[in-house]
Parts: C-alpha cells; structure tokens; sequence
C-alpha cells in the first residue's frame, strides 16, 4: 500500500452512507415509514388525521419514559420500576390536586417523588453495589404498592380548582394543532440528544456502559453520574405519568403495569445494547414509534389483537438479530 | 537532579511485606525496566509511585521536591502517568474520545460549552502521527489491534505532559509485529524526555528497549544496572534467586 501515514491517520472511518446503512435507528425508521406507506394504501382508516393524531400521541408516553431508559441502558444498567413509578407519580399528582392544591403543587410533589425514588434506586445501585435489576424490580412492587396506598385504591378522576388546566396540558393541542405529549416528547428527544452528543455528561454516560472501570480510573465521577441516570430515568417516568394523567383524564392504581417491557422494548428496538456502551435518544423514539404502528396497523387490519404481544415480541428479537449481524461484520 | 527519586521506601499490608525499604531514581529521558517474579513487589512499588498506594515508609520527591500522593488523580497532577496492563479503554468510544476521557476539550463560552469534536480529532491525529502509530482518531477502538490500542493508552499519557510514564506489561497479550510497533512508541516517549518505567516480564524487550533494569525478588531490589553491563542470564539468575545480588 503506498498511503502514507499521514494520510492512514487522516482517513474517515467510513463515508457518510455506509454510516447510515450501519445505522439499525435508520432501519428501524425505514421500516416505521414503509409500513406506513402500505398502511395508507391497504386500509382507508390509517392515513386520516385522526388515526395519525392518536398513533403520535399514544407513543409518546412509552417514547419518553424510553428516553430515560435509554440513559441507564448505555451505562449498563436497566430500571424495571418505570411503569410503577409513572403510576405512583401519576396518583400523588392526582390526589394532592384532589384536595384542592394548585396544579403547580401538583406537579411539584408529582416530580419530587420521582426524583426521590430515582435516588434510592440510584444510591443502592452505584454506592452499595446492589444489581440494578434487582433493586428496580423491588422497586416496581413498591411503587404500585404506595400507589394503592396513597388513593386507597380508588379511581381519581375530580383535580381540583385546576382540574382544566391539568387536562389541558395533556390532552390540548397548544402549537399548530400537534397534540401536547408529541410537543413534550421530541423537546425532551431533542434534549437527551444534545446531552448525549455534545456534552461530557453524555460522553461520561457512554463510557461507562464502555468500561467502567477505566471511567473510573480516569477520574470520570462514575458512582454520581449512575445515580443521576436513575434520578433521571424515573423523572421521565414521572413526566410521562403527569402527561397521562391530563390526557386520560383519570388515575387508576393500574395504569403503567407492564409499561416497563414496552420502554425497553422500544429502547432496544430503537439500538441500545443491554449490556451497555450503546444507544440514542433517536433510536428511542423511533423504536415507540414502531411499537405503537404495529399495534394500531394489526387493528385496522382486523387482526385479532390477541396477536399484537408476538409482532410486537417479533420485532424485539429481530432488531437484536440485526445487531448480532452487525458486529459478527465487525468482529472480522 | 533526578525526575524522580524514592528513598527507602517499603510497604506492608498487614504482616505481609511487599515492597521493604527500596531506593530507586529515575532521569529524565530514561528508560528503566523492573523485572521480577510474580509477587516480588514490581506491581506494589508502581502502585506507590502511581498514587494507588501509600507507602509504609520513606520518601518519594518529585524534581527535587517531596510528594505524598493519596490518590492517583494527585498523582496524574504531578505529571506521572500509568498505562494499564488491561489498557483501561472504553471499547465504544472512538480513539479520540478515549485519549481525551475526563479531559475532554470543549468550545463555546461560560457554561455553554460542548465538546469540541474537531480539535480531539485533530490534536488525537497529531499525537499519532508522532507516535508513527497508524491509528485513525475516529476508528472505535472495538476494531483496533493490539498495538493500536497501546498507542491510544500512551496517547492518553502524551496530552496530558506527563514526566514519568508507568507502563505495565504493555507486551504480554500482542503480537510480535506489535510488539516491535510498541517499543517504538516507548523510544518515541524517551525521546520527549519522559522517563518511563517498563514492567515487563519479557526479557528480549527490556534488553532492546530499556537503559537500565531494576530486579525485584522478595519485596527488595536485587540489582539495578546498566543493560550495556549486565546479560539476560543475569537478570534470570537474579530474579530466580540463584544469583543473589547483581
């Protein structure tokens, strides 16, 4: 070879197209619009703005709880409680509103519970070493728990002096007639990606799902960082509950139960790795975005919806199987 | 004057004495191999020098000045640097980002700042080219060979303008083509007058690459000579004890 070093060391990784073709959130988004396109011909329901304005809306709230996750993911981590904690978060709002408190109140109590739990869950991981899935899973149980506890499992449904506003802000459509949550979720999508891509945080958050250790040896405050994840994470669940609850319009001590498989679902599907080191706030989106087209096409397309659990399932697997292939090409 | 300088230096951990009473200076622009067996204090004597460890006794200075080091980023302060026999890189990352982990260089003003992508690339492609390492700034590190992941380590050490590097076992797990490209990368750090010290196990490294060689055996040090005065059936008989000084 007669390249000089010079021009080795100066070399690009790989063109900008072989980068997309690597890409599995690209993929992913071309199979989100290529089932689009076929649903817009093979049914008459799918392509009015009716049926668009519930698909966006109703993938947000896995979308922006897969935000979160996909922060504690890239570190290595996992946080089964998310669905639980948007039910607690949901029903602290509902009942401090309920007895007459301001919607700011509300909210107030609604994300200092969260961040509250996103500690605990934090502390124990990073600074006595419990493995996260076990603690988040301990926490799932609790956070449902003290959801019952604190509506004595009931149905809350009245909110108070601001009861109008709380509905608004979830189920309003404030900016050219795009529903609030689908407004909240690409800022918050916009936000973790400029964290992830741009700052040191985000770099921290990469290298420590890369090698702990080494962050750790070059003075990366690891242990602090681990619990901010989870304090994160559960704020996104928190966010995602105080939408809800505005949209739904009413609380049950059930909501959110299973949500948690979604999110990860999403997040995988969207690129992360379980084991840690990858993933993108774009992949997040894109893989609730998946999961919610499947969901509704098997609907329009009159298929029974005992089915929905294996596309979606299917569509798991194969995102990793892409993932499998792409670093067997790697590993070469 | 010495860039380095530890006098009467010893360690224990409990009844256990790992490293009894060493003296050991290092130059500018030297490099020092430090052999022994498994066990003989190699690993713990570093891990002082690297601020891992504190010693039990004696005195470690600096140019001249006494330092006491209790943690390794105290020790990273004062310009001594350790590559990791584990090399302790973040596969996922690219070259630049891993040279530059926890001092990341940032553009913008006050506390708008973000990191600034191009100046890595470009300051992680400089310190390459002077390595003559062919090591491309934005390749993943996943997909990197040996050799290429020992000159994105010694990058790690070369940015910060580090004085002392501590390299352990950078040899043991590669291949004899890299092996050859890593040994230019320690003559390259000489010859910017860093003193390096070279744990090896491998004698034909240290007697090509090395100044001087330290023996360790049994937590003391054996024998610290010239490499142009000794031979490595020396160095063996002093490691395994059959000689007992050098």
């Amino acid at each position: 070879m007669a390249t000089t070093l010079d021009q080795t060391i100066a070399q690009k990784r790989r063109t900008l197209g072989a980068a997309v073709l690597a890409n599995q959130t690209f993929w992913v988004l071309l199979a989100v619009v290529l089932a689009c396109i076929f649903l817009s011909f093979a049914t008459d329901s799918f392509a009015t703005s009716k049926n668009l304005y519930n698909i966006t809306r109703n993938a947000t709230f896995v979308a922006i709880i897969a935000l979160g996750m996909t922060l504690v993911i890239i570190t290595g981590g996992i946080d089964l409680s998310v669905g639980s904690v948007l039910c607690l978060c949901s029903m602290v709002l509902a009942v401090v509103m309920h007895s007459g408190y301001s919607i700011e109140v509300g909210i107030a109590a609604s994300v200092a519970t969260a961040l509250l739990i996103g500690a605990f869950n934090g502390l124990l991981i990073a600074y006595v070493g419990f493995p996260p899935f076990v603690v988040t899973l301990g926490m799932l149980s609790i956070a449902r728990s003290l959801a019952m506890v604190a509506s004595n499992n009931t149905v809350v449904f009245q909110f108070g002096p601001d009861h109008d506003k709380l509905l608004a802000l979830g189920g309003g459509a404030w900016l050219f007639g795009i529903a609030n949550p689908v407004i909240y979720m690409i800022a918050l999508t916009l936000l973790t990606g400029f964290v992830l891509r741009w700052t040191r945080l985000g770099r921290y958050i990469y290298a420590i799902g890369g090698n702990e250790q080494a962050a750790t040896a070059t003075g990366i405050p690891v242990r602090p960082i681990k619990v901010g994840v989870y304090m994160i994470s559960a704020l996104s669940a928190g966010v995602a509950g105080i939408v809800q609850t505005g949209w739904l319009g009413a609380v049950t001590t059930n909501i959110g139960a299973g949500m948690e498989l979604q999110v990860i679902a999403a997040t995988v599907i969207g690129g992360a790795n379980l084991a840690g080191g990858t993933g993108t706030a774009l992949g997040a989106l894109v893989g609730a975005a998946l999961i919610e087209v499947i969901r509704n096409s098997l609907g329009l397309l009159g298929i029974n919806a005992f089915w929905q659990g294996t596309f979606i399932g299917g569509a798991t697997i194969l995102a990793v199987l892409f993932d499998r292939i792409r670093n067997f090409r790697q590993s070469e | 004057m010495a860039t380095l300088e530890i006098t009467n230096i010893s360690k224990h951990f409990g009844a256990i004495q790992a490293v009894s009473d060493v003296s050991l200076s290092l130059e500018a622009g030297e490099v020092v191999g430090l052999m022994g067996d498994n066990g003989a204090g190699k690993s713990t004597l570093v891990k002082m020098i690297a601020g891992n460890f504190r010693p039990s006794q004696g005195t470690m200075r600096l140019n001249g000045s006494e330092i006491v080091l209790h943690r390794p980023i105290e020790a990273r302060q004062h310009g001594i640097e350790i590559v990791h026999q584990d090399l302790a890189l973040c596969n996922n990352l690219s070259a630049a980002a891993n040279v530059f982990l926890g001092r990341e260089l940032r553009r913008g003003f006050g506390p708008f700042r973000v990191l600034d992508y191009k100046a890595m690339y470009r300051r992680a492609g400089e310190i390459f080219r002077e390595l003559r390492s062919e090591t491309r700034p934005r390749d993943l590190v996943r997909q990197m060979s040996g050799g290429q992941r020992q000159a994105v380590a010694i990058a790690r050490t070369m940015i910060s303008e580090a004085k002392i590097v501590l390299m352990d076992e950078p040899t043991a797990a590669i291949s004899v083509r890299q092996v050859a490209e890593v040994l230019h990368l320690i003559r390259g750090l000489r010859d910017r007058g860093i003193a390096v010290v070279l744990i090896s196990h491998r004698m034909p490294d240290v007697f090509d690459v090395a100044d001087r060689v330290v023996v360790m055996r049994r937590g003391r040090k054996v024998a610290d000579k010239p490499i142009s005065q000794t031979s490595p059936e020396e160095v063996t008989g002093l490691i395994t004890g059959a000689i007992e000084r050098g």
